[in-house]
């Protein structure tokens, strides 16, 4: 790098939020894929929700450090409410969505003054309680939510009052992606803020980031109310796309499996959430047409060798393999992974 | 004229252990004033207590006149108390120029703005770059902190405490583990701050603290020993016998 220390620390503060070339190629790619995969919308869909359901995760734990083994609770909550809405107000997707990730995020808003206190296994707990409760209530509460049987009749009106939802899953997908797509574009923008930098500061060191004058509780207590308001626009998505919820959208599986993804994507840089979720769907699919009892193992098998070998010395090689066949110099490690 | 810093009957219990022993003490506005003391003399609890870090059992603290004693320690740093530890607590995943800028853009008042990229005003980066610059940081503002050589980060340390723009500074063993070259460059550093900067210097290095220091205060068993000017502190023949034949002189 060559220029003033002014010039240097401008183009860098600046490159961090610039778009990558990956970047476009894969909003490219997702976009593409309305018109080239036109036979797999429905799984596409649902993939491009789950990862909508992970960059929420990632949000809290890859930005403010919070680990939470109960993040469905929001996923859950956004999906019955939009289920809900539909069913005893209006049928309007967009109506429904926006409500329904209000609310997720008052939600979130509430309960995140139990996870300021206390580290990462106080929080797993009490992130795990959270979702165990409201996957209770659900189940309890028949008459609204339809219990065990699932909330059915979720009729849904067309988008903007133009497209219907259709069998294969078009509109489903078509739908899901702008409004990830969106909701991606204001994450993006709001890592690479000074309230996102702060972020960044309390997830590494919490005492220090108080003793430079930040208030960390209001920024976790913002940052979890944000994350919870993405995940209920994931579940809201869910349950628009699919026209039912089960008690499957809270279960503890769901919150396990967002965190595996994320930790099979990486954390800290907002794709980890899109590449847990398209190797992790794929994955199941693929494995499970091979040996459909068994695909849990090679997921977990996958988990192991990733948090043994860790990913950022597994992307250092990478990046140095490819430097190499390119016959550049040698990458130095990366300064923005998160690496947790 | 109100005391910069000042603590009146400061106490702090951990069950049984008294760490912190009624501690009334004053730091003058400007002061370049050192703490002293054997190890476990409780200095780090004291400082703990005057960030916020730690709730004192009893007794105030008050800045500038204001009394701080139940202020969250974010507060206290708005109010321009910084502290820097004795050992580093810095970002590792993020960038000397990131922690920097955060600290500067917090300051300012900033901390909240989330639909602006970082590192859009020019006036932020101007004083990253001069504090950065301050502290011979310049080289390595894009590298990543947790792969900085162990003095770049002890600078960092330092700078950072900087980049919050103390009124009072509590520097908490500042030269642990840098190199005697650059200790004295670190010291003249923070003694070239203007002399609206009141200093408290937590340190065991007895040469520091003589050449920097104007006063000095001597904490044994969480209690006040003595206080006095330098001379009257390395003449003292009790504070040598505290120390149990450590020299004082070097």
């Amino acid at each position: 790098m060559q220029g003033t220390p002014t010039e240097i620390a401008t183009r860098h503060l600046a490159e961090t939020s610039r778009w990558k070339p990956m970047e476009f190629v894969f909003w490219l790619v997702a976009f593409g894929a309305i018109w080239l995969l036109p036979s797999h919308h429905l799984i596409l869909n649902e993939i491009i929700i789950t990862a909508l359901f992970a960059m929420s995760l990632d949000l809290i734990l890859g930005y403010a450090g919070i680990a939470s083994l109960g993040h469905a609770a929001f996923f859950g909550f956004g999906a019955y409410f939009a289920g809900i809405f539909a069913i005893r107000v209006i049928g309007d997707p967009l109506t429904g969505l926006v409500l329904a990730t209000l609310a997720s995020g008052a939600l979130g808003f509430i309960t995140s003054f139990l996870v300021l206190r206390g580290v990462d296994l106080a929080r797993l707990m009490v992130t795990l309680g959270v979702a165990l409760v409201l996957g209770e209530i659900a189940n309890k509460m028949t008459w609204l939510t339809g219990g065990a049987d699932g909330l059915q009749g979720v009729v849904m009106g067309p988008v903007l009052g133009l497209f219907e939802f259709d069998l294969y899953g078009r509109t489903a997908y078509v739908y899901s992606l702008v409004i990830t797509f969106l909701l991606f574009l204001m994450a993006r923008r709001i890592v690479v803020s000074p309230f996102g930098l702060s972020l960044r500061t309390i997830r590494d060191n919490p005492l220090r980031a108080r003793a430079i004058g930040i208030p960390v509780n209001r920024r976790l207590i913002a940052v979890y109310t944000l994350a919870a308001a993405y995940a209920g626009a994931a579940g809201a998505l869910l349950a628009q796309t699919t026209q039912f919820v089960s008690l499957d959208v809270i279960a503890l599986h769901r919150s396990a499996d967002v965190l595996l993804m994320l930790v099979i994507g990486g954390t800290g840089y907002l794709y980890g959430g899109f590449a847990g979720a398209i190797v992790f769907k794929v994955l199941q699919d693929v494995i499970s047409n091979w040996t459909p009892q068994y695909w849990t193992f090679w997921i977990g098998l996958i988990l192991v060798i990733l948090v043994l070998i860790g990913r950022e010395r597994m992307n250092h090689r990478a990046a140095v393999l490819w430097a190499r066949l390119r016959g550049k110099p040698e990458p130095r490690p990366r300064t923005i992974v998160g690496g947790h | 004229m109100s005391a910069a810093l000042e603590t009146v009957g400061l106490q702090k219990r951990f069950g049984g252990i008294v760490a912190t022993d009624d501690v009334t003490f004053r730091l003058e506005p400007g002061a370049r004033h050192a703490l002293i003391g054997p190890n476990g003399a409780g200095k780090t609890t004291f400082v703990n207590l005057l960030t916020g870090v730690l709730q004192p059992s009893a007794g105030t603290i008050r800045l500038h006149g204001e009394d701080i004693s139940a202020m969250a320690p974010e507060r206290r740093v708005k109010r321009g108390l910084v502290r820097t530890f004795q050992i580093n607590q810095l970002f590792a995943g993020m960038t000397p120029l990131e922690t920097l800028g955060v600290a500067v853009s917090e300051r300012m008042g900033h901390g909240y703005e989330f639909w602006r990229p970082a590192g859009s005003k020019s006036v932020v980066i101007d004083e990253i770059v001069e504090i950065a610059t301050r502290f011979k940081l310049a080289d390595v503002l894009e590298e990543r902190t947790a792969s900085l050589p162990y003095g770049k980060q002890r600078l960092l340390e330092i700078a950072l405490a900087f980049a919050c723009q103390p009124r009072v500074l509590l520097l908490d063993e500042p030269a642990a583990g840098v190199p005697e070259a650059e200790r004295h460059d670190l010291l003249a550093t923070v003694a070239a701050l203007p002399r609206d900067v009141s200093v408290l210097l937590i340190e065991h290095d007895m040469d520091l603290v003589f050449s920097f220091a104007e006063r000095i205060s001597v904490l044994v068993n969480g209690a006040l020993f003595t206080e006095g000017t330098v001379s009257e502190i390395a003449n003292d023949p009790r504070v040598r016998a505290v120390y149990l034949g450590e020299s004082l002189d070097g």
